[in-house]
């Protein structure tokens, strides 16, 4: 499952190291049409499901404690209280305001919890590859989060949005030629494209790692011949280290798409740019 | 179009693909991963979560207000207790005061009763004794009459036979001495 590629080829007693076919596995259904699925396609249609189910448990706690008028909550439920808190207040609340924050608030759960639940699937046994490794999700997310942000701007500020934007006040007017075209770069061009490409290369990398680690343990192991062999203790801790890392870095692209995403929201209501 | 057909070949000799262009369903599959996640989050968890908080916050502030009127009534209650206690007292005291005042009267008219039968005790007695006295001494004037005649005649030798002489002289007799006890 790491690599069947891989481990194919080390059966022939020479070790391979992983590519980029990994995030590209062998079509299982409708091959050919735009709802082709493999592996990492399941992956994610499970993670919605799971996403839902869980969410779905936590809701119907928070609904019947307001039916039965309890307000000490259960642990099952602090944690989901913590969970989507956590979003509310120290992501939303924090950078747009209750009032702003609760508007945005949808999205930026969904993004939040969306990421975070494709990026884990890369260190969970059996998956082993994070939803977000093909550039899908983090192209749809970074685009809505584009959409999004310029939709707050124009919807508070207009046309004069892109113009403050992109003719920032307080510079001298010749001024504009050089800054112009950077705030264009960095403003509509960059952002969506650094949001992407940040997610996106994080977790092949944490993929390419691990499997780098653990197919290397196989071959050490397995095929290696004497001392050699030693070397697959080296290469399973180092797995065991980065399978840690990656469930930080889980946990911390999902933290930094969603705040990224609230601070773009939250520069475009800004009054002065 | 071109990584899909990447991917269902055999890697050798293949193009490598790039992963920065998507797949047609890898666009399709996020979309509708979103989409429905962003539909579940915004219109089923997060108007449940927002109004169990409300409702949370709502119930605390209602607790806190329902505990604070339990308090001032408790405290009314408490003034109410001490009021009563303190008319208790000052009623306690009073019948105790009366009572004492009470006793010493009914005391001193045992007293002045009591001093009273005394006194018509010693009255009576007196009188009795007084009448009984008189009894007596009426008693014995006729016995000592009798006697100090019968002595007398048997000293003279004669027999008085005239009683109301006797008697006469008996009085007499009797008079002088009560005459001469009387001086």
């Amino acid at each position: 499952m790491l690599s069947a590629l891989s481990l194919f080829r080390a059966e022939d007693g020479e070790f391979s190291p992983p590519s980029i076919f990994e995030f590209y596995p062998e079509i299982v259904a409708f091959a050919g049409t735009p709802f082709a699925i493999n592996r990492i396609m399941m992956i994610r249609l499970i993670v919605m499901v799971l996403l839902i189910v869980i969410f779905w448990l936590w809701t119907a706690k928070f609904n019947k404690a307001v039916k039965t008028g309890n307000v000490v909550p259960g642990r099952f439920q602090l944690l989901g209280e913590l969970a989507l808190n956590f979003v509310r207040k120290s992501i939303a609340h924090d950078q747009l305001g209750e009032k702003d924050g609760d508007r945005f608030l949808p999205l930026l759960t969904t993004i939040f919890f969306m990421v975070f639940g494709m990026n884990i699937t890369g260190v969970i046994p059996f998956a082993n590859i994070a939803g977000t490794s093909v550039i899908g999700i983090p192209l749809v997310l970074a685009g809505v989060a584009y959409v999004t942000f310029i939709y707050a701007g124009t919807k508070k500020h207009g046309i004069r949005f892109f113009k403050n934007s992109l003719f920032p006040s307080g510079v001298p007017k010749p001024f504009y030629i050089l800054v112009t075209p950077i705030e264009l770069l960095s403003t509509f061009i960059l952002r969506p494209v650094t949001l992407a490409l940040r997610l996106l290369m994080n977790m092949i990398a944490g993929h390419l790692l691990l499997v780098l680690c653990f197919s290397a343990t196989q071959f050490f192991f397995f095929q290696a011949d004497g001392l050699l062999s030693l070397f697959g203790v080296g290469t399973l801790l180092f797995g065991f280290a980065f399978t840690l890392f990656e469930i930080l870095v889980s946990v911390l692209q999902a933290y930094v798409f969603t705040l990224l995403t609230t601070v773009y929201i939250q520069l475009a209501l800004a009054d002065e740019h | 179009m071109i990584s899909r057909i990447l991917a269902a070949v055999a890697p050798e000799g293949a193009e490598t693909p790039n992963p920065l262009l998507p797949a047609d369903y890898d666009i399709l599959w996020s979309s509708v991963v979103f989409v429905v996640l962003l539909v579940f989050f915004w219109f089923k968890v997060l108007p449940g979560f927002k109004k169990m908080l409300d409702e949370r916050a709502q119930a605390i502030e209602g607790r806190l207000a329902d505990a604070e009127a339990a308090q001032k009534a408790a405290e009314a209650r408490t003034a109410e207790v001490e009021a009563d206690k303190a008319q208790l007292r000052a009623e306690s005291s009073s019948i105790r005061e009366d009572a004492r005042a009470e006793g010493a009267a009914i005391l001193a008219e045992l007293k002045q009763q009591a001093a009273k039968d005394a006194e018509r005790l010693s009255e009576s007695t007196k009188a009795s004794l007084l009448a009984e006295r008189d009894s007596a001494a009426n008693a014995l004037r006729g016995e000592i009459g009798a006697l100090a005649i019968e002595l007398a005649s048997r000293i003279v030798g004669e027999k008085l036979d005239d009683d109301k002489v006797a008697n006469r002289v008996v009085d007499e007799f009797i008079a002088e001495l009560e005459g001469k006890k009387a001086k």
